[in-house]
């Protein structure tokens, strides 16, 4: 059947099609990978390039020649609210600013994903297997808000970070990520599916329950923490609009506000910036295909259990 | 259950529940609480600023403010036409590469996740690029290919801009659902499909009446998200037109930052956060609804 299908004039004209149609998708990728090693003076001819002629490395010399702030200065979240001043934890020397983006928005990402999954799967696995009183009311919080779009608690957040004195540290960004609930609906479905035979044999051995969430309920949760960490780990990567509105300072800017920083500066120097559009797409698709499949099957998980 | 172990799991419920709460509480649940509070005081940003409760007043002047109206005009034409368009295409592009070989669907379907990974930004200055008056693309091969006469500042003319905006939302929008409806056309009960083609059933007739009901569930659940990311639509606008030329690329998001951030009017932004909230919410209920219907 799929054989004889697979051949008829529509099925051959419409992968054709579907082919041509992939190539436009992944060219303004290509546009941004070319253009970064292409010269000022063929980026502003009239007739492009489809292929560098000429290869420099200018664009990436004018990019890392920008200096913003010691490596690592990283604000501890509260110092301020504790003893009165900002403690700023700084080692380092000063490397470019866009090597710096980088590094702040590998840190967010990384931070956001380990803090969503730990919090997460405790939650999530208490919410499925733990019979306490205010779970019914919890459950229904946690849908509710959900349902909420997330430009609603934006606005207000800014003036919170401002009143916490978080505000411009990559924190700010960080937590209301992790207090986003779609994490805990997400365990709370994969940890449903623990057998709560075990959980109570486990119990009568006199395993504690820490004990026994690590040791039972991780393993089998384990492909839903993965999938979220994923998920977790590109959504906190792209979040522009949370990154614009909570961080100004040159030192703490992540990579996609770098790129609409210098895209603002030098709004002509096309290759400059696609050489900072490079920089922020290629280690993130790096990650994408060397997880692909894992990906593939995070969205997807998210999406049937969600 | 004996009342000592009911103490212990509500104890360790708690516990096991505290992390996450503390992150909800502070930083969803409260700024949520803020925004409908605030969105009746006359507000602005600052440390010394002074709040003064104004009741409805900012609701009562957002449905007589022209940008507002415009932005909600321009939203709501963006996601009629790209919610439809992404759900057709996504689901069209699907149903040829699913059964195609392990390596061409995989190939395809990364291919069509790329602009999502690409991240907003680079996606967006890359367009920019693509549309640029004298150094884009488009307007060479446009140009050179004889359909413009001449070159078309694209996003500088009231008569594209919206169109580009939405055209650069459709390629980041489709990755998530090609993904999912693969996932889903691949998961539907063969057996079913094999006993309608021997029933004699065609083509159109199988996916109707047989593949259409099964992947439903999947359909509802992009025409949301879908939904809600077209209304979300910002860093397209922020970066190419900052709601330009003449408000006419402004959308709800936009002028929520713009009001919020250009402005200072903290409460009016905060009034129209709540208006963006109940749209989203009546229009996520509504599908729901209908689909729960068919």
């Amino acid at each position: 059947m799929k054989e004889r299908k697979n051949k008829s004039p529509y099925a051959i004209g419409s992968a054709v099609v579907i082919a041509i149609l992939a190539f436009l998708f992944a060219f303004p990728l290509y546009w941004i990978v070319t253009g970064a090693f292409k010269t000022p003076a063929a980026i502003n001819a009239a007739q492009p390039d489809w292929f560098p002629v000429e290869w420099t490395l200018r664009n990436f010399e004018v990019l890392f020649a920008k200096r913003s702030a010691p490596l690592w200065e990283l604000a501890v979240p509260f110092s301020e609210t504790l003893t009165g001043k900002t403690v700023y934890f700084s080692v380092g020397p000063t490397p470019p600013a866009a090597f710096r983006w980088l590094i702040n928005t590998v840190f967010m990402s990384v931070a956001a994903m380990v803090l969503t999954c730990v919090t997460a799967s405790l939650a999530g696995y208490a919410l499925a297997k733990k019979r306490f009183w205010g779970r019914g009311l919890m459950f229904t919080l946690i849908v509710c808000a959900m349902a909420l779009p997330k430009q609603v608690i934006l606005i207000p957040l800014v003036r919170e970070m401002a009143a916490l004195n978080l505000s411009d540290t990559l924190w700010a960004v960080i937590f209301p990520i992790v207090g986003w609930p779609f994490g805990v609906f997400l365990m709370k479905q994969f940890s449903e599916g623990i057998p709560g035979e075990i959980l109570e044999s486990a119990r009568i051995d006199g395993a504690g329950e820490l004990k026994t969430f690590t040791s039972i309920a991780l393993p089998i949760i384990q492909p839903g923490i993965g999938a979220l960490a994923i998920f977790t780990f590109i959504n906190a990567w792209n979040d522009y609009f949370m990154q614009l509105i909570m961080l100004q300072n040159t030192g703490s800017l992540t990579i996609s506000l770098g790129i609409a920083k210098l895209q603002g500066e030098n709004a002509t120097d096309f290759g400059l910036i696609m050489a900072g559009a490079a920089l922020a797409s290629v280690p993130i698709i790096i990650v994408f295909l060397a997880f692909q499949k894992y990906f593939t099957k995070g969205i997807t998980m998210g999406a049937v259990k969600g | 259950m004996s009342r000592a172990l009911a103490r212990r799991e509500t104890i360790a419920g708690y516990l096991f529940m505290l992390p996450s709460l503390f992150f909800f509480i502070t930083f969803v649940i409260y700024p949520m609480v803020m925004c409908v509070w605030t969105s009746l005081f006359n507000s602005t940003m600052g440390k010394e600023a002074q709040d003064t409760f104004i009741g409805i007043a900012n609701f009562v002047e957002l449905f007589q403010d022209k940008i507002f109206l415009k932005a909600l005009w321009n939203t709501i034409l963006i996601v009629v036409v790209s919610v439809p368009t992404v759900c057709i295409f996504s689901l069209w592009v699907s149903s040829r590469i699913y059964n195609m070989p392990d390596w061409a669907c995989s190939l395809f379907r990364v291919i069509f996740y790329l602009p999502v990974i690409t991240g907003s930004v680079a996606v967006t200055v890359v367009w920019k690029w693509m549309f640029n008056n004298y150094y884009g693309i488009f307007n060479y091969v446009g140009t050179s290919l004889g359909i413009l006469e001449k070159n078309i500042n694209w996003l500088g003319d009231e008569r594209f801009a919206l169109w580009c905006i939405i055209l650069i939302l459709f390629t980041t929008s489709v990755g998530q659902p090609i993904v999912l409806y693969v996932s889903a056309l691949g998961n539907v009960d063969q057996s079913l499909v094999e006993a309608a083609q021997v029933d004699g059933a065609t083509d159109l007739q199988v996916f109707w009446k047989i593949k259409w009901p099964q992947i439903m569930p999947t359909t509802l659940y992009i025409l949301v998200i879908t939904t809600i990311n077209s209304f979300q639509c910002f860093a397209l606008i922020q970066l190419l037109t900052s709601g330009g030329p003449n408000n006419s690329t402004q959308t709800i998001m936009y002028y929520i930052y713009y009001t919020c951030f250009k402005l200072y009017r903290y409460g009016y932004a905060n009034a129209m956060g709540v208006v963006l909230a109940i749209i989203i919410a009546i229009l996520s209920a509504v599908q729901f609804k209908v689909a729960q219907e068919k």
